[in-house]
């Protein structure tokens, strides 16, 4: 009965997300006294999975599941769970394991947990720690069914070392026609860029910024810092930036390690969204700017002379930190 | 074409958040209720299909007599009937197998919920309504268009997006893109008056228990005040961010 992590992976090599649910699959290993295993989609070996703790990897090869297909992966899933024994299962919060959770979750009679902050605060009954109300308060949820699915927030728990042996085991899983009831025609991603949910920080620019034509600095800021860029709801209302980079209540959530706002006075919708993001640095013209009151740190001035300015302060510290 | 639209009744946005009975219940007092604003997109959808395409549109959510007037006001907007669970949404399994039994009862082409709500934010019930209902699920959606017995939708994916296609019967989880903000529709006085000759039906609860149950809540810790930085001395920002936060 070990704890099953569902580790995603991109090209064959596992994204830095996986590794957090790796560590924290053996968290809740070591709590119930039992090891890891993973499961994964035509990975390319373990890569460092045994680092954070994976003691074995469950490798599903399958040329019809080189797309993500959620109803075919939740099967699978399901399937690795049943033959490895394992009652309870560790996904994360990507847009795939959040589509794909409540699938498993009917799959395996599991009672299912999102947006897990921390470790169980305890093992019986189960109960973990959630972020509800969009990040306003926690709740904390016991998990009455036999089987349990935590699917833990990102960014939540981090990277714990903890080195294991990790064998790789080819396993495969009986799929049916009505897994592939969705098909996928077409991915539009752009590769070159850092996606909001990858990232480890995170510059943010709203309606301050004046027009979509002095976005230029703030995709220069994100790009020294390796950073992706996203935006309050205005501006992406008013069409300046694409839908897909509104950060807040209604559009993506952020949960980073560092979350920079320029020129975003903050909305308790956009506040509500960003929350969980540990560092949060505010750069406004406005002292009164309600997001001071919710940030770590301050700038109060104009972001047409903070921003390029912090660009090259940024860019001088890289170059000595090397 | 026969469209449900799942409808939860959550805290306006702007709510502040408290809760009563030593932590273990949300409190309502002075809080204003909204239709979620991921089904509100939705709904605004199934009503362009209704316009445009000829659909019927059925409002649907599981709550006491208090979540009477958010669907009301889901009549007002335009759809034809609602329906009313009557049962406490004690999770997000049991809300789920609730709808799931609606959606065998009434033989729907395509089912539209929001993917997640603002209050629980579970994001499960409407995967969970496909998986046990044997629909086919596309989650995040931003765009949907239905041609006879298949939909093509847009889903919103981590760095962009992908286009599926997908059979009939389906549920979608969807969000803002499904149609813009501006399209969204206010009730007016019409609407609201031939809103209250609407058919809501209360239907009784299949009640088949939960799987989850939340035994507490508590609010974050109250954050310490923000280091201000002076806009000519970024390198104690920089300082900041590097030895005290470790963010950089």
């Amino acid at each position: 009965m070990s704890v099953l992590v569902y580790t995603e992976s991109e090209g064959g090599n596992f994204k830095k997300a996986s590794y957090e649910v790796a560590s924290y699959g053996k968290g809740v290993a070591d709590m119930l006294g039992t090891t890891v295993t993973a499961v994964a989609f035509n990975a390319n070996g373990a890569g460092d999975l045994g680092t954070y703790g994976v003691s074995k990897l469950m490798n599903i090869t399958d040329s019809k599941l080189e797309k993500f297909t959620a109803a075919a992966y939740a099967d699978a899933i399901a399937q690795a769970a049943k033959a490895s024994g394992a009652t309870t299962i560790i996904i994360g919060s990507s847009a795939d394991s959040k589509y794909l959770g409540s699938l498993l979750s009917v799959h395996l009679d599991a009672g299912y947990a999102t947006n897990v902050m921390e470790l169980p605060s305890s093992a019986a009954p189960f109960t973990v720690k959630r972020s509800v109300f969009t990040n306003k308060a926690f709740g904390m949820t016991e998990i009455t069914t036999d089987h349990k699915l935590v699917g833990v927030s990102n960014n939540s728990y981090g990277l714990h070392e903890n080195p294991t042996d990790c064998s790789v085991e080819a396993f495969s899983a009986t799929l049916s026609d009505d897994d592939f009831k969705v098909q996928v025609q077409s991915v539009d991603k752009a590769t070159d860029k850092v996606s909001i949910a990858d990232a480890d920080v995170v510059v943010s620019a709203g309606r301050g910024m004046k027009g979509p034509e002095n976005w230029g600095m703030i995709e220069e800021l994100a790009d020294v810092l390796g950073a992706a860029t996203a935006c309050s709801k205005p501006v992406s209302d008013m069409g300046w930036r694409p839908h897909g980079e509104h950060v807040g209540q209604t559009g993506k959530p952020v949960a980073t390690n560092l979350y920079i706002a320029i020129g975003i006075s903050g909305a308790i919708q956009h506040l509500a969204g960003v929350s969980s993001s540990k560092v949060k640095v505010v750069i406004n013209t406005d002292p009164e700017a309600p997001f001071f009151k919710a940030a770590d740190y301050g700038v109060v001035g104009d972001a047409f002379e903070v921003v390029p300015a912090l660009i090259e302060k940024i860019k001088a510290f890289k170059a000595a930190n090397v | 074409m026969k469209i449900l639209v799942c409808i939860s009744h959550v805290p306006d946005t702007t709510s502040k958040i408290n809760f009563t009975e030593n932590n273990t219940q949300f409190d309502t007092n002075g809080v204003q209720f909204v239709i979620n604003p991921n089904d509100e997109f939705g709904l605004t959808r199934a009503m362009w299909f209704k316009e445009k395409q000829g659909a019927t549109v059925e409002v649907v959510t599981v709550g006491g007599a208090e979540v009477e007037p958010t669907l009301r006001k889901a009549l007002a907007i335009g759809a034809d009937s609602a329906i009313r669970v009557d049962a406490p949404a004690l999770d997000g399994y049991a809300v789920a197998q609730e709808l799931a039994q609606v959606v065998k009862n009434g033989d729907y082409n395509l089912v539209i919920a929001g993917r997640e709500s603002i209050d629980y934010n579970g994001g499960m019930v409407p995967g969970m309504v496909a998986a046990m209902t044997g629909a086919s699920f596309v989650n995040t959606c931003i765009a949907l268009e239905v041609d006879g017995n298949t939909a093509t939708a847009t889903r919103e994916i981590d760095g962009g997006k992908e286009t599926v296609t997908a059979s009939l019967p389906l549920v979608i989880g969807g969000q803002k893109g499904l149609v813009e903000e501006s399209d969204l529709r206010i009730p007016n006085m019409r609407g609201i008056m031939m809103a209250r000759k609407k058919p809501l039906n209360v239907v009784a609860p299949v009640a088949t228990g939960v799987e989850t149950k939340t035994v507490s809540f508590e609010k974050p810790a109250p954050k310490g005040d923000v280091k201000l930085v002076p806009a000519d001395n970024l390198d104690q920002l920089i300082d900041l961010l590097h030895n005290e936060a470790k963010a950089l």
